[in-house]
């Protein structure tokens, strides 16, 4: 490094000399371009930019000249400052985009590298399809309703107006507990909910209640013993099957999408009365469009309404029920129903963490 | 119930064809599930009536062989010119009525010289592409094929060769005709509310319902006056059978065969045909829906008497069982005991034979309930059962068999002798009354005037109109005798809506109430499962059927809580029958399935109910339906329902951070199944404790009991060694699991107030006794350091000769502020030391040197 130091106490008429100020641009100039990076660009920085630099040495200088001298030196001293932070500048963009071009390229590494350090954590597709369809009803102003599992008879079955010799009954359907007459079940739908339901809260009442459920099925690629069913209930003054209709084509439409809509085809359940099952317009059904069994439904049987306290003469109600793995079946086309109850994780990996 | 088409429209006014389509369309309209619509006319080609002029039995091979004859009204002449080049035909010009046959091979042996049969001629092409050609077979040419009635698509008959009665047609008819093959096969599964429906006659009804067709009822016959019982009856059990009809008829032809038409019909419906008088039984029941019985007269000794079965009497049905009677089962009974289950199953004693000819035909009512009882306690679930537990029409009994004896006259030359027993007697059906618009209302439809009496008309109700003294109209409906289902409103109102189509109900939107959404404790739950998903975790649903074996293998002491539980009377595997009282067996088992399937590092969760019945479970009341339980009954019926908390459980082994390029992996521990337990109290936005526990199938050394403030709310840590062992899982695996509904729900999360001032930052590190918890030391730390400490954090634990034998360091970064100024470094050090010094008061804790 070179320059003017104190020590050698130039006068300032030399200092501020036009050709010192150009030869310390020079200096500059060449000081800068010799450097190969950006570190050692900013160490070359200090000798002509710093408070020691020739030129800061030289603008020290010019309070000591005559008035009429100091505007003029101020211009040149200024004009070689902003000469060598231009020199600065573009010799740092030059190396700036050298380093951009090859430094960085060496610090390239392999993104594509498999980082599942932590292994990934998955929702089951049951659980997200029922809270899909309990904020579907949420959405239009149902609440969520919940019940036991382990049920007693008189829910699961007498208040839903089955009569005591009823088939359904039958040890070859219901999960009993301790003895047959214990009047203990595993609940065999998610309809005793209703009951408690009605019991106890206040009318009106629009009610889903998505619940596990057991029949004494084998487990097969379409049964399985243990299994999950939505239940929903609206009793209110008015109340009719037209209702009903619309609320089971709103329900499809938010699970099968916009251009679903129901067919209702008469049936008998104990529960309701007039009865109807489900089917559903699926679009994406194997080997085209069609309709697909989906569940039951009806208008609540008065005989349930007694047995609940609700006067039918002044209110009515309609219920329906569906089982979610059999939505869930035909709806995402899963082969086989074990697939679903098995857990192995490579069945529910591929659902994430949905919400 | 499956039948032919052709039966089903012959009571319909029909006057052009319809498609089986149509029916089936409008079957499924009216709510009658139709499972399958089988066209029959799968045979092309030539396929003729058949004589077996003469049978040569074949005996050079392994089985019987014959070699048959056969006359299908070809004339010798032609055929010679037809086909000069048959040698086989020679045996036709033998023939001295000049007829020509055919010689066919044939493997069946059911039938004799005479016989009518159905020859497939060489070109015809049976069902399944069987295409028949002249071929040289057993060392014959056999110049076509005698068919069964399977291989014809008829029915599932095979054990022989299809025989017709006699004068059923002649040789050489078009069998197509004939056998009626330009049919169609219709199969509905009928609602079981609707037991008149599993007959042609309730069928055919319904159809022109939905068709508006013209009916005319096959039950409608004239019944002849008797003179006298056809024999003595007497019904004791008045309330298992209301009514009781005998018919009997003698001099029979036992060898008399069941007409053509009528077999035809029997086989297309799947049933056998047995003899003439079984047969005619089982027609009628078709026809009619009303099942009969036919008893050997002569095996009857004495008066018959209809009963509840004694104790420890038996019975051996028709079909050989010896059956140990309950009490409970409705029998009929003559001087010999019990002869016949009744409704369900005749006895064997009294069986009519192939050389009966003297029959009582017997058409009851039976008590629905009653049958339906003794058909499941003997597991008898015979065609007359199905229908007598749906429901019979009572005034069909002396119709019903009326009409057996008249065929059985017809086709089997006997005679109707004058008697009658007709014993008991069914009131008509209640009427029931309803507002007339209340179709309407249901329905959310305006039908047309009328609609409502038209429909009810139309399924068999008289009906009256009327106004009630609200100026408002009725009608009352007195119901058919067949409907036995029709007892309120509303079940008038179903017939109305499904008989007009439910295709007619607009599809509107009732006006609900403003909703509250989720509950707290919904809401919670979604968190906690995103959250532990989120962490890593897979959700599975095991089912939560234990095996007691499951609580040996967990070591759990014979009067552990968790044994306390419910056992399944009929569970689907006979070992796993107790209802789960934790979620860890079933979890255990998944991780062990994922594991057996080739994955090491499993982590995954389970939010369900268990079941925790206690030592005593309460007695469960019996209540009524006919109004609503009193609160009491309600609350005592509610509590004898075991609590099933909501759980959330997580299992977790192999690595839970993989080895991988990045280096090492971590094993999953103790401190993850812990973590879990801090996962879900973080969503569920409560501060969780941890104190050191034993309990199994934990380590003991590495169990940690989990609470929110003083409550235990669950356990988590690596399971014991034993454990493992016991259940075959893979070495240190870990698992947590705790109540979820004993986490309080929290109404509002307080905000803090969060100060901008600088912090003080301090270290300090104590020397404790190697058995002091470390969240006890921080505990103290935390409430000795007072309200300037803002927060703590353990950063070092260490233990070795620096910190002496039997002791350990533990090093915590203290953050001080003050909320209202810059807090000074003396203000701070006196925080911290008060810190340290309760810290040496309780522990003994030393400040490390």
């Amino acid at each position: 490094m070179s320059g003017a130091t104190e020590e050698q106490d130039p006068k300032p008429g030399e200092i501020l000399a036009p050709e010192t100020l150009r030869a310390a641009i020079k200096k500059a100039e060449t000081d800068f371009e010799a450097v190969s990076d950006l570190d050692a660009l900013a160490a070359a920085k200090p000798a002509h930019l710093g408070d020691h630099s020739p030129l800061l040495l030289a603008r020290r200088e010019i309070g000591a000249l005559p008035k009429k001298e100091k505007a003029e030196a101020g211009k040149l001293v200024n004009e070689a400052r902003q000469a060598i932070q231009a020199a600065f500048d573009a010799r740092r963009a030059v190396l700036q985009a050298e380093r951009d071009e090859h430094v960085l390229r060496e610090e390239a590494v392999d993104v594509t590298l498999p980082w599942d350090r932590v292994p990934r954590g998955a929702r089951h597709p049951i659980t997200t399809i029922s809270e899909r369809i309990a904020d579907v009803f949420i959405a239009m102003g149902y609440e969520i309703a919940e019940g036991p599992e382990l049920e007693a008879e008189w829910f699961n079955f007498d208040a839903l107006n089955f009569g005591k010799d009823h088939p359904a009954r039958q040890l070859q359907d219901t999960f009993y507990v301790g003895e047959p007459d214990s009047g203990m079940v595993l609940r065999t739908h998610t309809s005793p909910v209703q009951a408690r339901t009605l019991l106890h809260r206040d009318l009106p009442v629009y009610v889903v209640c998505p619940g596990r459920t057991y029949r004494t099925d084998e487990l097969d690629s379409t049964h399985t013993p243990v299994f999950n069913q939505v239940e929903g209930l609206a009793v209110d003054k008015g109340i009719t099957m037209a209702h009903l209709k619309g609320t089971l084509d709103a329900f499809a439409r938010a699970i099968f999408g916009e251009n679903s809509k129901t067919r209702l085809r008469p049936h008998f359940f104990p529960f309701t009365e007039p009865s109807a099952e489900v089917d559903v317009w699926f679009e994406q059904k194997k080997g085209g469009a069609g309709w697909v069994e989906w569940g039951g439904c009806g208008m609540v049987n008065p005989n349930v309404l007694r047995a609940c306290g609700v006067d039918p003469e002044v209110y009515s109600g309609f219920a329906f029920g569906m089982g979610i793995e059999r939505t869930l079946q035909f709806r995402n086309g899963i082969p086989d129903m074990r697939d679903m109850v098995e857990g192995d994780i490579r069945f529910t990996l591929p659902f994430g963490t949905e919400a | 119930m499956r039948v032919p088409v052709s039966w089903l429209t012959e009571h319909l006014g029909l006057t052009e064809a319809i498609e089986p389509q149509e029916l089936a369309d409008a079957f499924i309209r009216i709510g009658i599930e139709v499972d399958d619509l089988r066209p029959l006319a799968q045979v092309t080609g030539p396929l003729v009536i058949g004589r077996v002029v003469e049978i040569e039995e074949l005996t050079e091979f392994k089985k019987p062989i014959r070699y048959c004859q056969v006359e299908v009204g070809e004339d010798a002449a032609a055929e010679e010119t037809a086909h000069p080049d048959h040698a086989d035909h020679v045996d036709g010009d033998e023939n001295p009525s000049g007829l020509r046959t055919r010689g066919i091979v044939c493997g069946a042996t059911n039938f004799v010289e005479g016989d009518l049969v159905v020859v497939a001629l060489p070109g015809a092409v049976l069902p399944g592409g069987f295409e028949i050609a002249a071929r040289k077979t057993y060392g014959h040419v056999s110049d076509g094929m005698i068919c069964s009635a399977r291989e014809l698509g008829l029915g599932e008959e095979h054990n022989g060769i299809m025989v017709l009665p006699s004068a059923t047609a002649s040789p050489g008819d078009d069998a197509h005709e004939v056998l009626g093959l330009d049919d169609t096969v219709i199969e509905v599964t009928p609602t079981p509310d609707r037991g008149y429906a599993l007959s042609i006659r309730g069928l055919a009804r319904e159809l022109s319902n939905a068709l508006d067709l013209p009916f005319g009822d096959p039950a409608s016959i004239e019944l002849p006056e008797a003179e006298g019982d056809a024999w003595p009856v007497h019904i004791e059990d008045t309330e298992g059978c209301p009514r009781f009809v005998l018919r009997r008829v003698t001099g029979l032809d036992a060898g008399a065969p069941t007409p053509w038409w009528m077999r035809r019909r029997l086989m297309l419906a799947g049933i056998r045909s047995i003899s003439l008088a079984v047969d005619v039984t089982n027609y009628v029941m078709l026809e009619l829906g009303h099942p009969l019985h036919a008893f050997a007269t002569k095996a009857i000794q004495g008066d018959l008497v209809v009963r509840k079965a004694k104790p420890g009497e038996k019975l051996t049905t028709l079909d050989d069982a010896v059956r140990v009677l309950d009490p409970d089962d409705v029998v009929i009974a003559d001087d010999s005991g019990v002869i016949s289950l009744a409704g369900t199953m005749g006895g064997a004693t009294t069986e009519i034979n192939l050389e009966t000819t003297d029959v009582l035909l017997e058409g009851a009512h039976w008590n629905p309930a009653s049958i339906s009882r003794t058909a499941r306690r003997h597991k008898l679930f015979s065609e007359a059962a199905k229908r007598f537990e749906r429901f019979t029409d009572p005034q069909l009994c002396a119709v019903a068999v009326e009409m057996a004896a008249r065929l059985l006259r017809q086709y089997g030359e006997g005679a109707i002798r004058p008697g009658r027993t007709d014993e008991g007697g069914v009131e008509p059906l209640p009427p029931v009354t309803m507002p007339i618009g209340l179709p309407d209302k249901v329905a959310g439809v305006s039908y047309e005037r009328g609609v409502t009496v038209r429909r009810l008309n139309q399924i068999g109700c008289t009906v009256k109109i009327g106004t009630g003294d609200d100026g408002k109209g009725f009608v009352t409906a007195f119901p058919p005798s067949w409907r036995g289902d029709l007892v309120q409103p509303a079940d008038l109102v179903e017939e109305v809506l499904r008989l007009e189509g439910l295709d007619k109900i607009p599809s509107t939107l009732p006006a609900a109430p403003a909703g509250r959404g989720l509950s707290e404790s919904q809401r919670r739950r979604r968190t906690v499962s995103r959250a532990l998903a989120e962490a890593g975790y897979v959700e599975v649903l095991p089912f939560p059927f234990v095996s007691d074996a499951t609580w040996d293998a967990f070591g759990l002491a014979e009067d552990d809580v968790r044994r306390h539980t419910v056992k399944v009377f009929n569970p689907l595997e006979s070992e796993k029958d107790r209802l789960a009282t934790t979620l860890l067996p079933g979890l255990l088992d998944t991780l062990q399935r994922n594991v057996s399937r080739g994955f090491k590092d499993i982590a995954l969760f389970h939010i369900g109910q268990v079941f925790l019945p206690g030592a005593k479970p309460l007695p469960v009341p019996d209540l009524g339906v006919d109004q609503r339980p009193t609160d009491e009954e309600l609350a005592l019926l509610e509590a004898s329902v075991p609590p099933q908390p909501v759980h959330v459980a997580a299992v977790l082994s192999g690595q839970r951070q993989r080895a991988g390029w990045w280096g090492e992996g971590e094993p999953a521990s103790w401190a993850d199944a812990v973590e879990a337990a801090r996962t879900i109290a973080a969503a569920a936005g409560v501060e969780l404790t941890v104190q050191a526990s034993d309990l199994l199938p934990w380590h003991p050394g590495r169990c940690a009991q989990l609470r929110v403030g003083d409550w235990p709310i669950g356990h988590a840590g690596e399971l014991h060694p034993k454990v493992i062992e016991a259940l075959g899982l893979p070495k240190r695996t870990v698992a947590m699991e705790l109540d979820l509904d004993a986490i309080p729900l929290l109404d509002s999360r307080p905000a803090p107030r969060i100060s901008t001032y600088p912090p003080v930052l301090l270290d300090v590190a104590l020397v404790v006794d190697a058995g002091v918890p470390s969240a006890e030391l921080g505990t103290t730390i935390e409430r000795a350091g007072g309200e300037l400490l803002e927060g703590i954090e353990l950063f070092d634990v260490f233990s070795g000769e620096q910190v002496g034998e039997g002791k350990k360091s533990l090093a915590y970064k203290l953050r001080f502020r003050a909320p209202d100024r810059t807090l000074t470094v003396d203000e701070a050090i006196a925080a911290k030391d008060a810190a340290v010094a309760s810290a040496a008061e309780r522990f003994g804790a030393t400040l490390r040197a």
